[in-house]
């Protein structure tokens, strides 16, 4: 005879394996960071006495502090240039077409290829010789290549702007189709202009979803280091691309962890606010 | 609704666009991996295969292909199998920390990579193991458990728990019901998880980067190789060789996945 034990201790003892093997490799590195980040790197070992070193040098280190905010300012060009970008789309997908599913399988197939190969791809057609380049000036629309494509800023929000749309596309599709339709017409019906009812009431109702997108974008664009390393230049490079330096070249692993546990606490500060800002904001116009 | 419809008129050919921005990336890798010429850029010289034929005689190539295989293959079964079991009880069972427990395995989607990586590096080194493809399995793991659980929960969701019970009264026990009724039902699922977060993991590059030591991965392989104008082409041919696989992969895992939500 099957003695069925309670269903609580059942769903436990299941979802257990998943959740401490993820709780468990979030909290270890995450613990060992902090130990880590109060050691010093001597030439070939590692000094173990407690000092506040690493975090006094990051946060004097005027390198440091650029690269931080840049980090952030970057992350939130992408975020800003792929939802406004994405949002159009998300509304094509709910409101306009038929063949939804077509329209997100479509935009989900490109995510799936490599993300390295993309970013290397934006670089082939971003570069001097490049492709987009040679297209124009085989065209003639150009005598010169222009140089202003590649190894800056605006390179590398466009190719995580690319890199990303998916992201940005989905959660904010899922919070249109989610918006109950006879709200439209009772707007429509008391009087509201096109626009004024998409941004009083549309607008509104996909604050959720524009959040989500925002969250899962910028969290990972701040530590970014493929993107910045092919298309920054020296002039786009990141607090990733300082990291990788510190555990490869500069073998200094004490300041690798310090930056990294920076990097994390600047991304929680400006995702907390983020929220915080946005809830307020989304109240307000309601 | 028609006339919701007809509002913004070039809201389509926005749509057409974008598309447009969204695959140029992509279909440029295996356009010119045709061409003749070794620099990307237009004029395209002429039509050739020597690029893919190349790609055959390179041994450390092969190898980290081999290596990319051996670490998604596993990484697929480990995450799928963690993520068969919590799925199962994040739809059938109501408990204590099951939405702490459900936020958590989400986790890993959004952490900055480099900061996984790094952080996975030391941990890894400070407990004795040195970077190698067991490192890295270990990481994919973690990063494609959120795949595998999302895709077994949309699995588990159509699964009708009235199936199980009428197995057990006719007296199968709870490993005979899962084996014989469970886990028939969302094979597809199961499919289609292990062919996702194989996909992830194989296209995998900055934890790998990290963690691989002197066992690379094919995008680590890649990284290597796009440094050297020389070997462009060959990085290309790899390269769309690796996105047709890709695609493929994908297809036949969404083709599973419809097939176990028709399925009930």
């Amino acid at each position: 005879m099957i003695t069925l034990r309670s269903e609580a201790s059942q769903g436990m003892a299941l979802s257990a394996p998943a959740t401490l093997y993820v709780g468990l490799l979030v909290a270890a590195p995450l613990g060992i960071l902090v130990v880590y980040s109060f050691w010093t790197q001597t030439y070939v070992s590692i000094d173990r006495t407690f000092t506040w070193e690493n975090y006094r040098l990051a946060v004097e280190d005027p390198l440091v502090r650029h690269l931080l905010i840049r980090s952030v300012w970057i992350a939130g060009l992408v975020t800003a240039a792929t939802v406004a970008l994405a949002y159009p789309i998300a509304y094509f997908i709910a409101f306009r077409t038929r063949h939804k599913t077509l329209w997100l399988l479509l935009i989900t197939i490109p995510f799936w290829t490599s993300y390295l190969l993309r970013v290397f791809s934006w670089k082939l057609i971003l570069g001097f010789n490049g492709v987009l380049n040679s297209a124009l000036m085989t065209v003639g629309l150009i005598e010169e290549p222009l140089t202003f494509l590649l190894y800056n800023e605006v390179a590398v929000v466009l190719t995580l702007a690319h890199a990303w749309a998916p992201f940005a596309i989905m959660p904010i599709y899922v919070s249109l189709q989610k918006i109950d339709r006879s709200l439209l017409e009772a707007a429509t019906d008391l009087g509201c202009s096109k626009l004024e009812r998409f941004v009083r009431v549309t607008l509104p109702l996909t604050v959720p979803g524009i959040i989500a997108a925002c969250l899962i974008i910028f969290i990972p664009t701040v530590g970014d280091y493929v993107t910045p390393a092919l298309v920054g230049g020296s002039d786009g490079k990141m607090i990733a691309n300082l990291i990788q330096v510190q555990f490869g070249a500069a073998n200094n692993w004490p300041l690798g962890a310090t930056l990294s546990l920076m990097a994390m606490l600047a991304v929680g500060l400006v995702a907390g606010c983020f929220v915080l800002l946005s809830n307020l904001l989304a109240r307000r116009i309601r | 609704m028609s006339r919701l419809l007809r509002s913004f008129p070039g809201l389509s050919a926005y749509a057409v666009f974008y598309l447009v921005f969204l695959y140029t990336p992509v279909l440029l890798l295996p356009l010119f991996s045709f061409n003749e010429g070794t620099i990307v850029a237009f004029p395209i010289k002429g039509f050739t295969l020597k690029w893919y034929a190349e790609l055959a005689g390179q041994e450390a190539l092969l190898r980290s292909l081999l290596n990319s295989v051996i670490v998604g293959g596993v990484s697929a079964v480990l995450a799928t199998s963690l993520g068969l079991f919590a799925a199962r009880a994040y739809v059938r069972y109501r408990f204590t920390g099951r939405e702490m427990s459900e936020a958590l395995v989400m986790l890993p989607l959004v952490v900055p990579g480099i900061i996984v990586a790094s952080s996975f590096l030391v941990l890894f080194l400070s407990v004795g193991l040195k970077p190698s493809l067991t490192a890295v399995i270990l990481g994919h793991t973690f990063l494609t458990v959120p795949f595998a659980v999302a895709i077994m929960k949309s699995a588990f969701d159509e699964f009708d728990p009235s199936l199980e019970e009428a197995a057990y009264d006719l007296g199968e026990t709870v490993i005979g019901t899962f084996r014989r009724v469970t886990l028939p039902i969302v094979a597809p699922g199961i499919v289609s998880s292990l062919l996702v977060t194989f996909t992830v993991s194989f296209d995998e590059f900055i934890l790998a980067f990290f963690l691989a030591g002197d066992q690379p991965t094919l995008p680590v392989y890649i990284w290597s190789q796009i440094r050297f104008p020389a070997k462009l082409p060959n990085t290309l041919a790899l390269g769309s060789c690796l996105l047709a696989f890709s695609v493929l992969l994908l297809i036949t895992a969404e083709y599973f996945r419809r097939r176990s939500a028709k399925r009930t």
